[in-house]
């Protein structure tokens, strides 16, 4: 089978590239384009490492195929933190609330389902601006954690919605 | 040293340093490594438990495209490895078979090719001829009369037990005779996956200058620098260990391992790096694992609840390799014997090889099991005697001062104190008399160690080392190989190094974990050793920084001998005279005149010495589980968590309540969800939806509070948190489920089958 010219947009590039039909999301930006901030934990869609936004929906990346990716707007942990990439001086510039919250509150330890969970709760918090406790833990069930407990991402999110929409 | 405990950066819950590079996304772990012309590695892993290798033919996945290179056991020198280096008869493994494959998943060759998909499809197109021979999948099986002779060279008294431990003090016997109650029971605990988020990877590079440096996901750098030497028969030196960042490890990655040998291997052969990265059915497949015990523990009392004696056999399932389990067995027979006075005890300890997946380090190291059994037995003869278990406990405490006899001696210790708080939290004493039908409430208490005073890897080295540099700018750089796989010892050695010195944590540069760059040497992270040891030796080699500035600055002043001199607010000062202060740049400067130009370097390194067999200093701590149980269903719901808890001094209390957290993940997993179910030797269970770790729901509210305590022997106060918090769990909850139901679980894990059939309603 032979490979595709395809184009994705991938926060706010777009990247014209060839791919097999069966390659997926999460191995199109790791392993051609290096965008490795989005993780892989299993491959299996069950630990939520490799979350990316597509037009906003949160999705397994490492279960969409790049062929389906097309013409959907593709935002990754890098793509939230834009302005920071842009920046050189990463201490000089803004994070977008939900990552200041995570490492304000204790919610990042070794960092690696971190970046899925930030793009988790970046859908969660954009459907449901005030979460109580129970929608927060239901909307991680699909994020795995091995080190925190998650009781300090539960934190994190909460203060992270009272930033984005402080309650009046 | 000071007890004086005005700190004014230890003690504060400063987010961590490497917050912001993990929350952008931009903290590089090992597969997150591209180097021009890298090749993709691939294991070929035995699909047979236990055979002979009688022909591997690799000519087919020679000639497909792509692939650079395919390498057998025939191809590798002939050097067996493992970390008990002190005992070079328990190395008992090649990065890739030779002779024999041992458990499904053994490693049996390797490929590397210009990518994935071709790497992954050579593999398919080896072909091993096996001549199978019968396997021993449980400790019983691998003791029976006539069982396979798992490792066949290797000379052991009993066959398949591959080392075993006594401990003995006290005359038992009598002991047991002047007993009102003897409790006489076998437990039996299971094997649970470290199932850290990021699966092993590592990323190998020749400079064709007769160097190798691997990136690699591990917990001990000069682990795998040492032993890489020696299976790729070069000189340590020439061997350089870099750790990223790392996704988690605990204790599953604190060996070398045969991907990072391929890769090296590879890259050494061709002249290009070489990356292997696991999946993770691989990594639930086949990876290390939390041992699975057979326990015979039988324990005397006096009637009045006063332990008398105790006798602790423990068989370790310990797979197909040694792995850790030498240390696992050392450990388990120490924390058979820890927490309460055990004025007559005596244990032996066998590691048993099986043909399954070699078990190894895991969080707690032997104490979950131990300690799953020990607590549960207090708090059957609590019920038995009448007495409450917090009272049968605190009769039996230890605390300071106390002895195992020629094991350890009892430092620091806030034991009766974590016992005393949680019963008073939770309100126990009121509360188990007044639970409704379904309801319980169950207690489990722990101790542990922080980092071990053996030296089973034989290291030539202090057990570990810091180099601090200071700049006239008022900054300083940190050199240390204390390894950060997540729990935070980046921020911690800062905040120790910054409190030290009087300088705020964003004036300390850190770089860690380099065998090429950072001070020689330092054993790892594992047996939560790094706070104190590593705290300690960056205080000393700040205290050495600290001696040179004090000089310039009493030259400065002219000040009397008898001036006692303080770093505080960046600035160094006489105490009774802090206008005479001089900022710490301006005393390196000073410094570094008078020596007419040489740097201003401090290196300080510690060694526990004279600290028994076990360790510097004991963590303790008591944990009370509130759970119901649906009688229909047999599921049990923890509803809360009390823990108190004494860890010396928390350098950083969030860091501390992160730690103690995520132990309660892994705890209430262990007790409930965990488990690999195996057939004869292949396991089943290799994805996180069979697999299943607790996620956010599935976490109970809770409270935990720090006993206050000082550790002497340890920086600041400081001593181990949260890997011994992981053992309280299950007999917590164990303890609960009894009271709500009858059933009194001794077979790990509690599942609702199990809780059923205790009932007798199945």
């Amino acid at each position: 089978m032979k490979k595709e010219l395809i184009t994705l947009n991938i926060n706010g590039d777009d990247h014209e590239i060839a791919v097999y039909p069966w390659r997926t999301l999460n191995e199109v930006l790791r392993d051609q384009l290096h965008l490795t901030g989005t993780k892989l934990g299993c491959g299996t869609g069950d630990c939520g490492a490799c979350t990316v936004l597509l037009d906003g929906q949160s999705v397994s990346s490492c279960l969409t195929l790049a062929v389906e990716a097309q013409g959907q707007k593709i935002t990754t942990i890098e793509g939230l933190a834009l302005e920071a990439a842009a920046n050189k001086d990463l201490e000089k510039c803004e994070l977008d609330p939900i990552q200041e919250s995570f490492i304000a509150k204790g919610a990042i330890q070794c960092g690696f389902c971190t970046p899925g969970m930030i793009m988790s709760t970046k859908f969660l918090l954009d459907h449901t601006p005030k979460p109580t406790e129970a929608e927060i833990r239901a909307g991680l069930s699909g994020n795995l954690c091995r080190c925190t407990g998650y009781n300090k991402i539960v934190d994190a999110i909460a203060d992270a919605a009272e930033k984005i929409s402080p309650t009046k | 040293m000071s007890t004086d405990h005005n700190f004014s950066v230890v003690g504060k819950s400063l987010p961590r340093s490497d917050g912001r590079i993990k929350a952008v996304g931009a903290a590089q772990y090992a597969d997150d490594i591209f180097l021009p012309g890298m090749l993709f590695g691939k294991l070929l892993r035995s699909p047979v438990a236990h055979a002979r290798i009688k022909s591997i033919d690799t000519s087919a996945a020679e000639a497909l495209p792509g692939v650079k290179c395919v390498i057998t056991g025939q191809d590798i020198p002939k050097v067996k490895y493992g970390n008990w280096r002190l005992v070079p008869e328990s190395q008992d493994e090649y990065a890739l078979a030779i002779d024999k494959v041992r458990f499904i998943g053994d490693e049996v060759a390797a490929v590397a090719a210009l990518d994935k998909d071709s790497a992954e499809e050579a593999i398919r197109l080896i072909k091993v001829e096996y001549e199978e021979l019968p396997g021993a999948y449980s400790v019983e099986e691998s003791l029976a009369d006539n069982a396979p002779v798992i490792h066949d060279e290797y000379h052991q008294d009993i066959p398949n037990i591959s080392l075993d431990r006594k401990i003995e003090y006290g005359d038992l016997d009598k002991a047991f005779a002047e007993a009102d109650l003897v409790l006489d029971d076998v437990f039996t605990v299971h094997a649970t996956s470290h199932a850290y988020m990021e699966p092993c990877s590592c990323v190998a590079e020749y400079d064709h200058d007769g160097r190798l440096t691997i990136w690699t996901s591990t917990q001990a750098p000069y682990f795998v620098q040492c032993l890489l030497a020696s299976t790729l028969e070069m000189r340590e030196n020439d061997i350089r260990v870099i750790k990223p960042f790392v996704g988690g490890g605990f204790g599953g990655k604190m060996e070398m391992r045969p991907w990072e040998f391929c890769a090296a291997f590879i890259a050494r052969k061709l002249g290009r790096p070489v990356k292997f990265t696991l999946t993770r059915e691989e990594e639930l497949a086949t990876g290390r694992r939390r041992h699975p015990m057979r326990i015979h523990s039988k324990v005397g009392f006096s009637k009045e609840g006063m332990l008398l004696a105790k006798e602790f056999n423990v068989h370790l399932d310990g797979g197909a390799y040694n792995s850790m389990g030498p240390t696992a067995c050392f450990l388990c027979g120490n924390f058979g014997a820890m927490l309460y006075n055990y004025p007559n005890y005596r244990y032996y300890g066998a590691h048993v090889y099986t043909n399954k997946p070699p078990a190894g380090a895991m969080r707690g190291f032997g104490a979950p099991q131990a300690l799953f059994v020990a607590e549960t037995q207090m708090n059957v003869a609590a019920e038995k005697l009448g007495i409450d278990p917090v009272d049968i406990r605190l009769m039996n405490a230890m605390e300071t001062g106390d002895e195992i006899p020629g094991v350890a001696t009892i430092s620091s210790c806030g034991f009766k104190e974590s016992l005393i708080k949680v019963a008073e939290m939770t309100n126990w004493r009121e509360k188990r008399k007044n639970l409704k039908p379904g309801q319980g409430l169950g207690l489990g208490c722990y101790s542990f160690i922080s980092g071990g005073v053996f030296n089973w890897f034989n290291t030539r080295y202090n057990f570990t080392s810091a180099e601090v540099r200071a700049f006239d700018d008022g900054t300083v750089h940190l050199m240390t190989m204390a390894s950060d796989i997540g729990q935070g010892c980046d921020t911690v050695l800062r905040q120790i190094l910054a409190e030290e010195l009087g300088l705020k944590v964003s004036d300390i540069r850190l770089t860690a974990a380099d065998t090429a760059v950072t001070p020689q040497a330092d054993l790892g992270t594992w047996g939560s050793r790094v706070t104190l040891m590593a705290g300690n030796a960056v205080r000393k080699a700040a205290q050495e920084i600290k001696e040179e500035l004090f000089r310039m600055v009493s030259l400065k002043f002219d000040l009397n001998v008898i001036h006692d001199l303080r770093c505080g607010d960046g600035k160094i000062y006489p105490a009774n005279r802090p206008d005479r202060a001089v900022p710490f740049g301006e005393a390196v400067r000073m410094a570094q005149r008078a020596k007419r130009g040489e740097p201003v370097i401090g290196y300080g390194s510690y060694t526990p010495r004279n600290k028994g067999l076990v360790t510097p200093a004991f963590s303790f701590g008591a944990q009370v589980a509130e759970c119901e149980v649906d009688k229909e269903t047999g599921a049990v719901e923890v509803k809360f968590m009390t823990t108190a808890h004494d860890c010396g001094t928390p350098i950083n209390p969030m860091s501390v309540e992160g730690q103690l957290e995520g132990s309660v993940h892994m705890g209430l997993g262990y007790a409930l969800s965990e488990q690999f179910i195996m057939k004869e030797g292949k396991t089943l269970t290799t994805t996180f939806l069979d697999y299943k770790i607790p996620c956010a729901e599935d976490m109970p509210p809770g409270i935990s509070v720090h006993v206050d305590t000082y550790e002497p022997d340890g920086p600041f106060g400081a001593k181990e948190a949260g890997e011994g918090l992981v053992s309280p769990t299950a007999p917590a909850i164990a303890d609960a489920v009894y009271a709500a139901t009858g059933y009194r679980c001794m077979d790990l894990p509690l599942t609702p089958q199990k809780v059923l059939a205790g009932m007798n309603k199945i």
